[in-house]
């Protein structure tokens, strides 16, 4: 096990040092630049703001000069657009938005969603099913763009009760609607799945032996049909539980929580090079992370599984 | 520029009277309105602004709030007249090459230290440094700043700048040439005072709220980057007293759209109102909608370059495009905002400018239609032998119903072919910068309000005239204009130019519509620069 864990780390490396090269190519590949704007800035400015930031060098020294900075100072570089502030700066202060909201938006969709896939398996074809199963398609097909703007009309428009946005240092009503408006369709996605694996589990030969055992129904949901039944689920939690906490674009967008989903996007659009390796790092290396302790937790679950 | 005695008495005795019991009472002093108790002026701005610093900021929500944090030599009242900032008085050389600024000696930072002349050398050499490296470095020398051109280039010292403080109280300022405008330009941000002793502390950190130090009205209290900045009254501000508003608060919202659902939930002041919305909520809430001219023009160009189209560097066939647009249908069917339709490049509120008579201008639509056909069939063009050519534009839902009505007139009035193209922004302005492009669409905002940051733009040598146009007396007019006292009859020359060489196809001049809590008051809606100061509003009780 320890031996699989070391030859995934020393995959790892390598796979991000491609990342990294692969996305500051295209990212200077794109037409304009950070510095490219509606008044074109005469050549003895740009030369300053380029020696400035280094960017007068030939592309391979920038690439170098910068996993350089990362490897020794741990510096992603400063931001070409907001000039007060580093990479560093800015991923201290959006990250912890995102793993909040994102973090509780997981808790919810799992709980929930597990709990509704479950009941819905466990009384095939009752109302609990059809409301369960119901509930999940509905929230499928609200995505987050449409969740979001029904919950502000409804809870802050009409009602009044919530705030439409910002973040107020992660006070308790800032977090609700957005932690809806995530959780909802991964939600839907976490019941459904468990709900077809849990009904595949239950029709298996071990858990008819169980039964015919004689042993205790709670013992056999528990302890003998849960973990195999959440193997699929975990599967797709893995990925779904970096793409939460890294920032759901939309939710930041909208809700105005500053998390790094709206930086992605904006130092996308304004060529802030800096700020988009940075974040592209950050969710590349969690997506590497967390596949990872997936896997680990596989092996856990189920005893077929050795590495 | 000279300040009358008695407007300056007023403002004396004004201050004096506002710092007695008229505050307490919660009235404004000049108007007798009754004032809310709660005097918070919370608004939304688009996007993240760039910098609190005033000479690294380089957009306009960041210049608003600098306008908010700092005071510069000269602030602008409601209609956009300059007045006392720190400087009270100027006086000027005979060569107009030399500005004297006379700078008040009760102005303090935040922080409790004098203001002085030294703090705005400090900060227009920080502005030229190549060491800063600011984009706005250019200002310097757009202001004629003596050497400013060099400095920027690292040929000379910033030290050896134009400025320098003959005393702490007077500020001296060397131009390269006479510039009738120079003092309207002292209102920009990026010519506002920084403070040197903080600034060497802290370094770029300087404009976190636990570091820096301001001069303006406003001191900041807290930033939350994407979301919020707050800003407070400077007990230390020479005029707090008649300071009215406490608090000022951005929102960043991205989407216009969520923005109006925020501010109807009652969460902020102001909001821009989305694009063809206007109608609808002015219907709606006619006491919050309101909307006004701003210094802004919106227009196509022509790529006359060696780049650019054969047919394009036919007069007649560029004429004939600019004629057949009705511009009513733009600006009252499609954008519904009141926009003014536009004839000339330079806007009707441009202060100092009027409004040259053009030709077409004075024509029916159905006139400029027959003209625009008899022009295109003489250049060749006709239903056996189309015009094609292709039309871009940067993404955005608002620009894509122009172009569409506007290729549409064409096709229908002139059977001409338009291939339409989006492209992202900063790609679309590579395009337009490298000369790839047929047409394409242009908005330019003034820097200052004067004519010329507009018809600058046609100068062969501007790194702004992306289509090329090269007139040899257009630029020699513009030329000369810089040292007139009143360059009007060059200004009405180059229009006439333009109207009949039609470098580029005015649509329309800016307005600005904006959703605004009724209890806010003194919005400087006459201001077609939009400065405002928050100094200057208050809010009414209910």
């Amino acid at each position: 096990m320890l031996s699989y864990i070391l030859r995934r780390v020393a995959i790892a490396i390598p796979t991000l040092l491609l990342l990294i090269i692969i996305s500051f190519l295209l990212m200077h590949a794109a037409p304009g630049g950070p510095f490219t704007s509606e008044r074109p800035l005469p050549p003895a400015v740009l030369a300053n703001i380029e020696a400035k930031y280094g960017l007068n060098s030939p592309i391979y020294v920038q690439i170098i000069n910068y996993i350089g900075g990362i490897i020794t100072e741990f510096d992603f570089g400063p931001s070409f657009k907001y000039k007060d502030r580093s990479v560093n700066d800015i991923i201290a202060h959006g990250f912890p938005v995102t793993l909040t909201y994102g973090f509780l938006s997981f808790a919810v969709a799992v709980i929930v969603g597990g709990a509704l896939g479950i009941a819905a398996a466990l009384k095939q074809n009752s109302w609990l099913d059809y409301f369960a199963v119901g509930v999940s398609i509905g929230a499928q097909v609200l995505p987050n763009f449409v969740m979001a703007p029904i919950l502000v009309l409804v809870f802050t428009l009409w009602l009044g009760w919530l705030p439409g946005g910002g973040w107020n240092d992660g006070q308790w009503n800032h977090l609700i609607l957005p932690v809806i408006a995530l959780s909802t369709s991964y939600m839907a996605s976490v019941a459904r799945l468990t709900r077809s694996s849990m009904l595949e589990v239950l029709h298996t030969n071990f858990i008819r032996t169980a039964m015919a055992k004689g042993l205790p129904y709670k013992v056999i949901i528990f302890k003998h049909a849960l973990k195999p039944a959440l193997l699929p689920v975990m599967s797709y939690l893995g990925p779904a539980f970096v793409s939460m906490i890294t920032g759901s674009v939309i939710i930041d967008m909208y809700f105005s929580t500053g998390g790094i989903g709206q930086f992605y996007v904006n130092s996308a659009l304004n060529r802030d090079y800096a700020v988009m390796m940075g974040i592209t790092i950050l969710i590349g290396g969690l997506t590497i992370l967390f596949n990872l302790i997936v896997d680990i937790l596989y092996a856990w679950v189920d005893p077929k599984i050795r590495y | 520029m000279k300040f009358s005695k008695s407007s300056l008495l007023a403002s004396v005795v004004g201050t004096a009277l506002l710092s007695t019991s008229a505050f307490a009472a919660g009235v404004h002093p000049e108007t007798g309105e009754k004032l809310a108790d709660d005097q918070t002026f919370t608004y939304r701005i688009l996007d993240e602004h760039s910098s609190f610093d005033p000479q690294v900021n380089e957009d306009v929500s960041g210049s608003d709030i600098a306008r908010n944090l700092f005071e510069g030599l000269y602030s602008q009242d409601n209609l956009g007249n300059l007045v006392p900032g720190v400087a009270l008085s100027h006086t000027v050389s005979d060569d107009n090459l030399t500005y004297t600024f006379k700078l008040r000696d009760n102005a303090k930072w935040s922080d409790g230290k004098p203001v002085t002349a030294g703090d705005f050398v400090y900060a227009w050499r920080r502005l030229a440094s190549p060491e800063l490296a600011s984009p706005y470095q250019w200002y310097a020398e757009l202001m004629s700043v003596e050497n400013a051109d060099a400095v920027i280039k690292g040929d000379m010292k910033p030290e050896e700048l134009g400025i320098k403080a003959i005393d702490d109280h007077t500020l001296e300022v060397k131009l390269t040439q006479p510039l009738p405008y120079f003092t309207a330009m002292t209102t920009h941000s990026s010519t506002f005072p920084s403070p040197k002793w903080a600034i060497e502390a802290h370094g770029a950190a300087w404009t976190k709220p636990e570091n820096i130090v301001s001069n303006g009205a406003y001191k900041l209290v807290k930033h939350v980057p994407q979301e919020t900045a707050v800003m407070e009254r400077n007990t230390n501000y020479w005029d707090n007293e008649s300071t009215i508003i406490d608090k000022v608060e951005t929102l960043v919202i991205n989407d216009e759209n969520i923005a109006l659902t925020r501010y109807l939930a009652g969460e902020m002041d102001r909001t821009e109102t989305p694009t063809g919305q206007f109608p609808r909520l002015q219907k709606e809430y006619p006491d919050q909608a309101v909307v006004f001219p701003r210094l802004c023009s919106y227009y196509y160009t022509f790529n006359q370059s060696a780049s650019g189209p054969e047919e394009f560097k036919d007069v007649r066939v560029r004429k004939a495009l600019s004629y057949a647009l009705d511009r009513r249908v733009i600006t009252d069917a499609v954008i519904q905002e009141g926009q003014f339709p536009a004839y000339t490049f330079t806007p009707a509120v441009t202060a100092g400018f009027e409004v040259p008579d053009i030709e077409f201008a004075s024509w029916s639509q159905a006139e400029r239609d027959a003209k625009a056909k008899e022009l295109l069939a003489a250049a060749g063009f006709g239903k056996d032998n189309p015009l094609e050519f292709d039309l871009v534009y940067n993404t955005s839902e608002g620009h894509k119903k122009i172009a569409i009505a506007m290729t549409q007139m064409w096709k229908q009035k002139l059977g001409v072919k338009v291939n339409m193209n989006n492209m992202e922004w900063k790609t679309f302005l590579n395009e337009r910068k490298n000369g790839n492009f047929e047409l394409a669409r242009g908005a330019w905002c003034g820097d200052y309000n004067e004519a010329s940051t507009f018809l600058d733009l046609m100068d062969s040598e501007s790194g702004y005239n992306d289509g090329k146009f090269n007139s040899a007396e257009v630029d020699q007019l513009l030329h000369d204009a810089k040292s007139m006292t009143n360059p009007q009859a060059n200004y009405t020359r180059v229009e006439e130019i333009m109207a009949d060489e039609m470098p580029v196809i005015p649509i329309y001049h800016y307005t600005e519509a904006y959703m605004m809590n009724a209890q806010l008051k003194n919005w400087p809606i006459k201001n077609a620069e939009q400065n405002w100061y928050a100094k200057n509003l208050y809010k009414v009780a209910k």
